[in-house]
This record gives C-alpha cells, sequence and structure tokens, in this order.
C-alpha cells in the first residue's frame, strides 16, 4: 500500500525538470499525499520519487510528466527504479545526510520526529562549557576548507566577555563547483539551525547571522520558513535569552567567503580582509567577538551532541574525524552529493561510488580555486586533511571535480587563474597583478605562444604571490597552476615546445576536419555553421572557423572532429 | 513606489546597505542613478562610498538588463562541461556577447559562477530558472522558445 509519495525538488531536481513533474502529479493524484523534500545526493538520476510503501520504499530515477510514468509509479512497476550505480550504497555513510531528502525540509515537525532538536535538549542541560568539551572530544574540524579544529574555534568566544557576542553562519560556498552547503540548507535547514543555536549556548553569543550566496534563492527561502518555525516555538530562546537570527543574502564576490571579508560585507562595506590580529573572536562585527564556521561544520554539531563526543570521534582517521559531504561532478557517471568516512581513499569516490571508468580519468581537482589536482596514480590516497596536503591539494570545502583523458590540465589551470584574478578584492598588490601576470602567461601558452621560461616563470611567481598576500584567496591562488605543472609538466612542455594541445582543448592548436570518406553530404554542418566557415563541398576553412563545435555536435555520422593544427590566428 | 518603502522600513545602519540596494535591484532590474541618489541620501553615505560598494560585488547592475537574463555557469564543473561552447552557441544565436543586451531588451547575457547544480553540468539559468544538461539542440531549443514567447 502506498503511504505517500516523495518528490525531490531540490535546485538539482528543479533544474532536471521536477517543477513539471511535481504539478502533473498533483493535478492527477488526488488520495495520496504528496510532499517535495530536499535532495537525496543521486542527483544524476532527477527528477527522483520516493514512493513510502507499507513495505519501505521504492525510488523511480528521471521521473517524466507523464501519464505512463503515473500509471508505473502507481502499480510500483519494476522499471525505471532508482538504479544506484556501483558500490555506493556500501561505500556512503549517511550521517549529516541522513534525513536529506528524506524529510519534508520546511516541517518541525517532521525534523523534530526525526530526533530533530534533541541535540540541543541535550546541550541544554549541560554547562556551556561541557558542550564546547563534547566537541572538542569529537575531533570536529571546519568542513569550510581550513580544518581548524572547532572546539578550540568555540572556546575562544566562550571566554570572552563582551555583552554581545556574534556567530555567522558561512553559507557562501564559492568554490565554482561545489554544492555541500546548498543541499544541506535546502534539504535539512533546522539541522543546520540547530547546530548554530548549540553554538549560541556553547559560546554564550546573542545573535546569529547567515550569511548566504544570492545564487541560491531556494536555500535562502528554507531557511527563512525554518526560523519562522523557530521563532514561533521560542527555540531561540536559550537560558533565558533570546537569540537574535537574521539571513544576510551575499552579492556575489568569492571573497566574501574569507571570514574577515565577511564581517565587512555584514556592514555593508566592501568584502576586503582585515588584517589579523585581532582575530574575529577577539574583535569581529560591529568590534564584537566573532565566531564562524561554515555550513556543514554546524550540521555537524547536532549528531555530536546527540551521540557524544566519544562515539562520534570513533568514525575517520587520527587527525580527521566523523564524515565529510563531497559535491561530485564532472567525467562520471554519477554525479551528486555523497557523503562518506574521513579515510576513504579518492580511488573509492570516483571509481566506485561515483561510476568513473579506471582508465578514462586523469585527475580530481579537489578545493576549487585554492585547492590542486590529484592525479589517477594517486588515487589511493585517503581523504584526510593532512594526506590530502601532502600531495599539493587541500581538503577544500567539498568540490570534487572528475577530469578526463579528453581535458587539458593548462587550460584548468588557465581557468581557476582567470577566476582568482577577478576575484581578487585588489587589495594586496601581489594578488592583485601577480594573479594577472600569471593569467597572462597561461593564456599565452594555451595560445601557442608560450616558451620554456614562462614556466618557470609561473613557478616563482606564484611563490612570491602567496608570500605577499594578505588572506587565503592569493595565498591558495597559485595551487591549482603549481600542482598541475607539478603533475604534468609534459603537457606543458607540448604547449609550449610543439605547440600542440593533446586534449585538443585550446582553440588555438586545434583545426576542424570533416573525414569526407564517411561524410554523406547532408549538409548540416553547412546550415549550423554561424559564420559559413564551411565550403559546398564539405571542407572547413580553418582560417574563419571560430572552433564552436556546432557542426561536430550536428553531424550525425560523427565524421567531423577537431585534429591538432595551426589554430585560429587571433 | 515599492522600493522607498522598503527603505523606510529599513534601519539607518550601513549594515543593511547591501540589502537596500538588492531591493532596488529586484523591483527595478538595476540600480540607476536616481536611485543611488537616494540610498545615499537615506543612509548619509556619500554616493561615491554607495558605488564602490555597488562595484565591488559582481551581483549589482547599474544599467538596465533585459526582459530575460540568461546566466551562463562557468564553474569549474561547467567548464570542463563546456561552458564557453554554450556560451559561444547563444551568442550565435541571438547575437550578443557576454555582458550585452540585444537591441529589443529582451536578452542579457552574463556569466556567473556555479549555480550550485554542478552534477547537471553544463546548466544555464534563465531569470534564475536552471537549465539543466544541456547539449546544442536542447538549448537552442529552449532560446528558440523564449524567443517565441517575447
Ligand atoms: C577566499 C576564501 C574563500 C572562502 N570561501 C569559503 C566559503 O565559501 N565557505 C566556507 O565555509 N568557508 C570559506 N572560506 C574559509 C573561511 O574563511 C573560514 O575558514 C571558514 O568559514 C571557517 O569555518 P569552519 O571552521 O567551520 O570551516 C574561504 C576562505 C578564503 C580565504
Ligand atoms: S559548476 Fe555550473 S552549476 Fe556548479
Amino acid at each position: 500500500m502506498i503511504k505517500r509519495i516523495k518528490i525531490g525538488t531540490g535546485s538539482c531536481g528543479v533544474a532536471a525538470g521536477a517543477d513539471e513533474v511535481f504539478d502533473f502529479f498533483s493535478e492527477n493524484i488526488k488520495d495520496i499525499e504528496l510532499v517535495e523534500v530536499g535532495c537525496i545526493g543521486h542527483c544524476y538520476a532527477e527528477p527522483i520519487i520516493e514512493v513510502e510503501t507499507d513495505k519501505g520504499s521504492i525510488f523511480y530515477e528521471k521521473v517524466e510528466p507523464k501519464k505512463e510514468f503515473l500509471e508505473k509509479i502507481l502499480n510500483l512497476e519494476n522499471s525505471s527504479r532508482l538504479q544506484v550505480g556501483g558500490n555506493r550504497t556500501k561505500k556512503e555513510f549517511l550521517k549529516v545526510t541522513e534525513l536529506a531528502g528524506k524529510i519534508d525540509p520546511v516541517s518541525y515537525d517532521e525534523y523534530k520526529s526525526n530526533s530533530g532538536y534533541n541535540g540541543l535538549a541535550k546541550a541544554l542541560l549541560m554547562k556551556p562549557e561541557e558542550v564546547v568539551e563534547q566537541v572538542k572530544i569529537s575531533g570536529l574540524r571546519g568542513r569550510g576548507g581550513g580544518g581548524f579544529p572547532t572546539g578550540l574555534k568555540w572556546s575562544f568566544l566562550a571566554a570572552q566577555k563582551d555583552e554581545e557576542k556574534v556567530l555567522i553562519c558561512n553559507a557562501d560556498e564559492g568554490d565554482p563547483g561545489a554544492f555541500m552547503d546548498r543541499s544541506m540548507m535546502e534539504s535539512v535547514p533546522h539541522q543546520v539551525m540547530e547546530g548554530m543555536l548549540i553554538a549560541a549556548h556553547a559560546t554564550g553569543a546573542s545573535s546569529i547571522f547567515i550569511y548566504v550566496r544570492a545564487e541560491y534563492p531556494l536555500a535562502i527561502k528554507n531557511l527563512k520558513i525554518a526560523i519562522e518555525d523557530i521563532i514561533k516555538y521560542k527555540i531561540n530562546h536559550i537560558n533565558g535569552r533570546k537569540i537574535f537570527i537574521k539571513i544576510k543574502e551575499g552579492a556575489g564576490a568569492f571573497v566574501c567567503g574569507e571570514e574577515t571579508a565577511m564581517i565587512n560585507s555584514l556592514e555593508g562595506k566592501r568584502g576586503t580582509p582585515r588584517f589579523r590580529p585581532p582575530f574575529p573572536t577577539d574583535k569581529g562585527y560591529k568590534g564584537h567577538p566573532t565566531l564562524i564556521n561554515n555550513v556543514e561544520t554546524f550540521a555537524n554539531i547536532p549528531i555530536i551532541l546527540r551521540e557524544g563526543g566519544t562515539k562520534y570521534a570513533k568514525l575517520g582517521t587520527k587527525n580527521s574525524k566523523g564524515t565529510k559531504l563531497f559535491a561530485l561532478a564532472g567525467d562520471l557517471k554519477y554525479s551528486g552529493l555523497v557523503e562518506v568516512p574521513m579515510g576513504i581513499t579518492i580511488g573509492e569516490i570516483v571509481y566506485e561510488i561515483g561510476g568513473a571508468v579506471k582508465g578514462e580519468v586523469k585527475a580530481v581537482q579537489i578545493g576549487g580555486p585554492s585547492g590542486g589536482c590529484i592525479p589517477a596514480e594517486h588515487f589511493d590516497t585517503p581523504v584526510d586533511y593532512d594526506s590530502l596536503t601532502s600531495l599539493g591539494a587541500i581538503m577544500g570545502s567539498g568540490g570534487l571535480i572528475v577530469i578526463g583523458n579528453n581535458r587539458c590540465m593548462v587550460e584548468t589551470a588557465r581557468y581557476f587563474l582567470d577566476f582568482t584574478a577577478r576575484e581578487s578584492c585588489g587589495k594586496c598588490t601581489f594578488c592583485r597583478i601577480g594573479t594577472t601576470r600569471m593569467l597572462e602567461t597561461l593564456e599565452r601558452i594555451t595560445a601557442g605562444d608560450g616558451c620554456e621560461e614562462d614556466i618557470t616563470f609561473l613557478q616563482d611567481l606564484g611563490d612570491k604571490i602567496k608570500k605577499g598576500s594578505l588572506c587565503g584567496l592569493g595565498q591558495t591562488a597559485p595551487n591549482p597552476v603549481i600542482s598541475t605543472i607539478r603533475y604534468y609538466k609534459d603537457e606543458y612542455l607540448r604547449h609550449v615546445n610543439e605547440k600542440q594541445c593533446n586534449a585538443l582543448e585550446c582553440n588555438a592548436l586545434v583545426d576542424v576536419f570533416i573525414d569526407k570518406e564517411n561524410c554523406i553530404e547532408c549538409g548540416l554542418c553547412i546550415k549550423n555553421c554561424p559564420i559559413d566557415a564551411i565550403s559546398d563541398d564539405f571542407i572547413v576553412d580553418n582560417s574563419k572557423c571560430t572552433r564552436c563545435n556546432s557542426c561536430i555536435e550536428v553531424c550525425p555520422k560523427n565524421t567531423i572532429s577537431r585534429i591538432p593544427g595551426g589554430g585560429i590566428s587571433e | 513606489m515599492p522600493e522607498k518603502m522598503l527603505l523606510k522600513e529599513m534601519e539607518k545602519d550601513q549594515s543593511n546597505l547591501i540589502r537596500a540596494l538588492q531591493s532596488v535591484q529586484e523591483n527595478e532590474g538595476f540600480v540607476s542613478d536616481e536611485r543611488l541618489k537616494d540610498i545615499s541620501n537615506y543612509f548619509s553615505i556619500p554616493p561615491v562610498e554607495v558605488e564602490g560598494v555597488i562595484s565591488f560585488y559582481a551581483q549589482f547592475k547599474r544599467t538596465k538588463p533585459g526582459k530575460y537574463i540568461i546566466s551562463v555557469c562557468d564553474g569549474t564543473a561547467c567548464h570542463i562541461k563546456g561552458a564557453n561552447l554554450i556560451s559561444n552557441w547563444i551568442s550565435d544565436e541571438l547575437g550578443i556577447k557576454d555582458g550585452e543586451t540585444d537591441s529589443e531588451d529582451l536578452f542579457t547575457l552574463e556569466t556567473v559562477a556555479c549555480l550550485g547544480c554542478c552534477s547537471l553540468a553544463p546548466v544555464i539559468a534563465i531569470n534564475g530558472k536552471v537549465y539543466g544538461n544541456l547539449e546544442r539542440k536542447s538549448l537552442l531549443k529552449i532560446l528558440r522558445k523564449f524567443k517565441k514567447e517575447a
């Protein structure tokens, strides 16, 4: 018997068409309850529907707003059931995301009936210092990238005597290619809020700000509803104090993810970083002691309180406890949000969970613009803060992009420098001008105008930028370049010496070629070429061609391809 | 004017400046010279300083955008999956480049860094609605649908 039907309408679901599915189902189903839930992490299969029956749940994938689908689901047919790829079920360990996608995100009652706010209740029976102690024992380290021990940070704020202390939830999620925090806020906003309220009790904070990036409208909406309930049910009344809670929307600046820049931004100023010391826990928002933690860090807190720090610390490695969320994307089969125990290897994530094919993967990029690449040869490396750092990458916040053999590493490095050069706030000369010079050099190389000295120059300048920058943006900006030179120097050398791009990605180093032997002369390429670069007898004028790939995409016989060549002259 | 009301509701504290600019942009699509002056007066912050804040944040627009804002994601996942091809195909179809608005004020093309739907890369958003798993064909279909509706 069907109890109710859940539709995943997180941002990823909606992008795949879940809204249309929801509308269609709600029009056509009358007697079964239909609920919108967040994301269960299997984004590759969106839109996903879960049918709750008295014998357990059945998941359907790639659901379409059609009668046949509706019937299939109501009859609990076998086809279109969600096929969980690879070894995912065995390798994952759902702790922080246990409720994500399973409960109505904005229902206070549903969260509560799934042990929600039990952690807070337990904390309130403890003295603040005892709560801090539990977090210390758990070994939890910040999930926003730096990996600073959370309990220790809390003890700094707790020690402050100021009347007003401020907590900030860093929900800026600046890594372009990461969505863990978005998914948590959309799917289990109450869990994030519970973590913050526990922190308010432990540290004596009186105000809570959640700084969410503006690109996340659904996260903001769900958080707002959760906060309304928190105020309605007076959950923000802690030891006789009423905690002030406010959401602040970011306005599109990567550097605002850095703590001191975020404080400036919250104060309504340009989001440039400040000198440290004073550290935010001494002097932060409007001069008050301020503590900043990441969304996922806060989402771990209720669990630590519920099961106790000692039990929490049993999972993971010596210096990295608990689980980590990763946003898996790129060249793999099963992209999505995964939660794995610390200590799992990169290979297990990429191959067994992500379903990527061995031999087709060149590397993973981890840690975004501050991180680096880890080549496939090193995929036996365990996921923990220290092992990743020793390879020249970082844990980062959880963006994990799989890079296939057909991607150019020089181009990947150029991409990240283009990002950091644009996002540099301009305060430090080395960061502002240094990243621009690095970008220009990389552009020269991908355009086929580089020389070997350029590579040494990049390494040398990278070193100086790291030393000469005030905040983490500049201090880590050269990492993607340094790490690709470390592991893929041969690709750099081929670009500068032979003017060739192995991956045939760099437009300036490739030509487009029609294999006339197999061409059926259907004319689609000619019709779709935006600049008429293909002649009537199917020859590409490579001096005109912009390498837009339109012809390659439309060719029904796959006879058009990119080949090593003279490239575009710009 | 609704945004005036919104302004009035706000405490005259600089920490509300960004919110004020956002609400103006929500209502009018961009921050005009006139609104900039209003805000400057309201918070008693010199216009240059307000302009400084506006120019710092990528979100704010100082010129009127088209009816449909197309945001092409160029986050890491989308980049790897061919975001620049997507961007080129849009340019070819609509005749506008990154940052431009067409002559009929219909489409504005912009590039953003990650819409948080990386698992469906490459993605674009049109007025906030995200379209994922794009190929040239599906992209053109979406664009043509919007063209027709307009
Ligand atoms: C340029 C830059 C961008 C950052 N972006 C983020 C971000 O988007 N989200 C985040 O949680 N931390 C970000 N951080 C790290 C924060 O400064 C800070 O270390 C973190 O929020 C602390 O929380 P945690 O200890 O819970 O990780 C960024 C740091 C730098 C230098
Ligand atoms: S990289 Fe495009 S949505 Fe994240």
